[in-house]
């Protein structure tokens, strides 16, 4: 069938709107995106389909990324007039008991279940019906808008991931899906497409924040053969908000390109994505031949004359192939090195064509605003940065995740309220955000908004989101040391501040960390720092010094104690610091010694233990299995 | 990941022309744009880059040698030289950074007796270090051929070798 009107998809939507909402057999929904596969949610999915393949009453189902990755592999059960349960770590073990309780109107084993959920209707879907408000809840069991972790999040890039099967269109189309297009190509001109973005106040989630509404509009001015392309090419170490768009809802972002093709006028897409993500590339390839299928792609789009196909490459592992330059060099099949910007992408870009390019997260957002307003969008956020933005939780914190805040949510609310904080009663020291671009913000500066301006102005860069929590075992002296280390590895080498000014200053912070630091090392770096910031070539180098120069800025003190005192304060250098038993402490378990691979620790049982330190490697594993802290770092 | 491939093992330079020549033919049109596409399929088959290959699809495509050399050389992906059985990817992400990875990477150099970049000599492992591969909140996290193990402690590193032939 090829959809050529709203009224198409709304007859698909009528036809699935039941098996979301109020399914007539019991549903089971196992998130499926890469990271719940790794926690065993493969495992848990085919023992269902086994233990369950006869029977009729229940359906086993797989949907994209449910965020809350701590608690993987999590699974969601419903079924019409009984309430949606969220289930936590549930692995193959658990799977069948949990469905069954289920069945049976169980919900005894509270440790199993995250919550209920009240709220399923998505963003763009008419608000008037709530299949799931109608069924009264289960008493006992919390609800999920209330969880902290949920209470602050609005989804509107993440709108489907998690609730739909990504391999499947037709629950796309459920959700509202493809309805901005068919807006856009029918009732809109070119013009009123953009103003609408424009309006809304979109700015570039892959880490620039460039205004998407003024860069469709140049690329449109430009005449030549244009090109979108979706940069997919996430390469942030402790970011992958847009591998988890892909994985759980791929026609997001193939709908999000299709009104960019139809504001600018392009028949042509190309989505790079990362060679390290095969499930994303994998979910995009049937997305884009189911949506060929219904005749969203190709020629004579819903039945008009626009024609638009897309091609997916894939990276081969360059991190500078996220700067756009770059990535579309090496879509034609080159190195990716980055050229100077004189002349813009909009206007001579990939095959010297004008060309727009814009990131997963920011296509995603793109079919919402189409269909309920700019102003609507720029309604949630700050003066300068509006609407929503997603952040991968990782690192030192309790609950890591995905989230979708409003812009404006401070640091301190994504650390200690959805975050819940730093694990085992350790110490927060700083959060790091915009990957090897951005820089470490102490606590002083937890207050602060999320906005692109206020990041920037202590120095540090929204970036795409990653947002790595460090506390007192993490040394900051080592995290520059390592940004650092990844950017001498990824810069391309072609200009000499990148080249030569990154190496110089990993070098110098290299010695630092092996005790060898020399009195005016930090003056040093913060003079090379600021040489490689303002003469590198593209966005790499100019950012490069960032880690630096904010750890310099805010941690001097660890510097000092590495270069003066020749001590590692958190106990990450190795030349640095020794491993002691605290006596007072050691309650003579013996489970270090158990564990310690050099045999370095003796003693005798129920008595404080020694430690050879001849022999110890500073390995780390008796610190991390001391139960009673008697593992000291001096 | 069950629905991974198995990574071949037959490493020998003895390169099938003819099937090489109907791929960039069928699956990637001949076209130079696919490059690193093509390379990509090149080192899924034979698990590196053999040489008499890459002057083939030079002289098919029309793409001089020195400009191959410089892709397959620019690109952390490529592998010039035959690789092991199993490959590991030992993430080094931030996130996988501060929990701990760097000890994780130690333990496998000790325990295979082989630097990053390194197959051991009975050709059973090839050990590769990767900047993120998006599982942050596993980490540290350490990819064996396609399976994910997460949560690794430093001790628990033999347990999981020893899974592989």
């Amino acid at each position: 069938m090829k959809i050529q009107s709203l009224e198409d998809l709304k007859t698909i939507s009528q036809k699935t709107r039941g098996s979301i909402y109020h399914p007539n057999t019991i549903k089971v929904n196992i998130g499926m995106a890469s990271c719940g596969i790794a926690a065993g949610a493969r495992a848990s999915f085919d023992k269902a389909e086994a233990a369950f393949s006869g029977d009729d009453g229940i359906t086993i189902c797989q949907t994209g990324c449910i965020g809350f990755c701590e608690q993987e592999p999590l699974v969601e059960i419903l079924a019409d007039g009984k309430p949606r349960v969220m289930y936590k770590n549930i692995t193959e073990e658990k799977i069948v008991d949990a469905i069954e309780d289920y069945r049976q109107g169980l919900f005894e084993k509270k440790k199993w279940i995250l919550g209920q959920m009240r709220k399923p209707l998505g963003i763009m879907e008419d608000g008037t019906e709530n299949p799931v408000a109608k069924v009264s809840p289960h008493e006992g069991i919390p609800f999920l808008e209330e969880i902290p972790f949920y209470s602050k999040q609005v989804k509107i890039a993440l709108r489907n991931c998690g609730y739909i099967d990504p391999d499947t269109i037709d629950e796309y189309i459920a959700r509202g899906g493809y309805s901005a297009l068919l807006k856009a190509l029918k009732k809109m001109k070119a013009k009123e497409i953009i103003d609408e973005v424009k309006a809304s106040g979109l700015r570039g989630r892959g880490g620039g924040g460039f205004p998407t509404g003024i860069k469709w509009a140049t690329c449109a001015k430009h005449d030549g053969e244009r090109s979108i392309i979706c940069n997919a090419d996430e390469g942030d170490p402790g970011a992958y908000m847009d591998r988890s768009i892909l994985e759980g809802d791929p026609h997001s972002v193939i709908e999000g390109m299709l009104i960019a093709a139809v504001a600018i006028g392009s028949s042509h897409g190309y989505i790079y994505v990362r060679n390290e993500y095969p499930l994303a590339v994998k979910r995009l390839i049937t997305a884009i031949k189911q949506a060929e299928g219904y005749g969203l792609l190709g020629d004579g789009i819903a039945g008009t004359d626009f024609c638009f196909t897309i091609k997916i490459s894939t990276g081969a592992g360059a991190f500078v192939c996220g700067e756009s330059t770059a990535l579309m060099a090496s879509l034609e099949g080159k190195v990716g090195r980055p050229r100077a910007k004189y002349v813009h992408t909009v206007e001579k870009g990939f095959r010297d064509g004008p060309t727009n390019l814009n990131n997963v997260e920011t296509y995603a957002n793109v079919p919402p605003i189409i269909i309920k307003g700019g102003a609507w969008y720029a309604g949630m956020g700050t003066e300068h940065s509006k609407g929503t933005k997603v952040f991968s939780l990782c690192g030192k914190i309790n609950n890591t995740g995905l989230v979708e805040v409003p812009m404006g949510v401070s640091l301190r609310e994504i650390v200690f309220e959805l975050g819940n904080g730093v694990p085992k009663k350790k110490k927060f020291k700083a959060v790091q955000t915009g990957g090897p671009s951005g820089g470490c913000i102490p606590e002083k500066f937890l207050d602060l908004p999320v906005d692109y301006q206020r990041l920037a102005e202590v120095g540090s860069i929204m970036g795409s989101g990653g947002m790595i929590v460090m506390d007192q075992d993490t040394c900051m002296v080592d995290v520059a040391r390592y940004f650092l280390d990844f950017l001498k590895e990824e810069s391309c080498g072609q200009c000499n501040p990148c080249r030569e000014g990154i190496k110089q200053m990993l070098d110098i912070l290299t010695d630092i960390c092996a005790g060898k630091g020399k009195k005016g090392d930090i003056e040093l770096l913060e003079e090379l720092g600021s040489m490689v910031q303002r003469f590198s070539l593209c966005g790499l180098g100019t950012a490069a010094p960032n880690p630096v120069l904010t750890t310099i800025l805010y941690f001097r003190d660890e510097y000092e104690a590495h270069i003066k005192d020749k001590k590692c304060p958190a106990g990450v250098c190795k030349a640095l610091f020794h491993y002691d038993i605290d006596a007072d402490a050691c309650t003579g378990c013996g489970l270090c010694a158990k564990k310690c691979p050099q045999d370095a620790i003796a003693g005798k049982k129920k008595e404080p233990h020694q430690l050879d330190q001849d022999k110890c490697i500073k390995c780390g594993i008796c610190y991390d299995a001391c139960k009673f802290d008697a593992i000291a770092i001096r | 990941m069950s629905e991974a491939q198995a990574i071949r093992t037959d490493q020998t330079d003895e390169v099938d022309f003819v099937e090489l020549d109907t791929m960039i033919d069928k699956e990637f049109s001949k076209d130079k744009e696919n490059l690193i596409m093509i390379l990509q399929a090149i080192q899924r088959r034979y698990n590196y880059l053999p040489k008499p290959a890459l002057t083939y699809l030079s002289a098919k495509i029309g793409v001089p040698y020195s400009k191959i050399y410089e892709v397959a050389t620019f690109y952390s992906t490529f592998s010039l030289e035959p690789r092991g059985r199993n490959i590991i990817s030992i993430c080094l992400g931030t996130a996988c950074h501060v929990r701990g990875a760097e000890r994780v990477r130690e333990r496998l150099h000790e325990s295979l007796n082989i630097a990053d970049g390194q197959t051991t000599d009975d050709g059973r492992f090839t050990l590769e270090s990767v900047r993120c591969i998006g599982c942050c909140s596993l980490g540290p996290v350490m990819k064996v051929n396609e399976d994910m193990h997460g949560r690794i402690a430093t001790d628990e590193v033999e347990k999981v070798l020893g899974q592989y032939e």
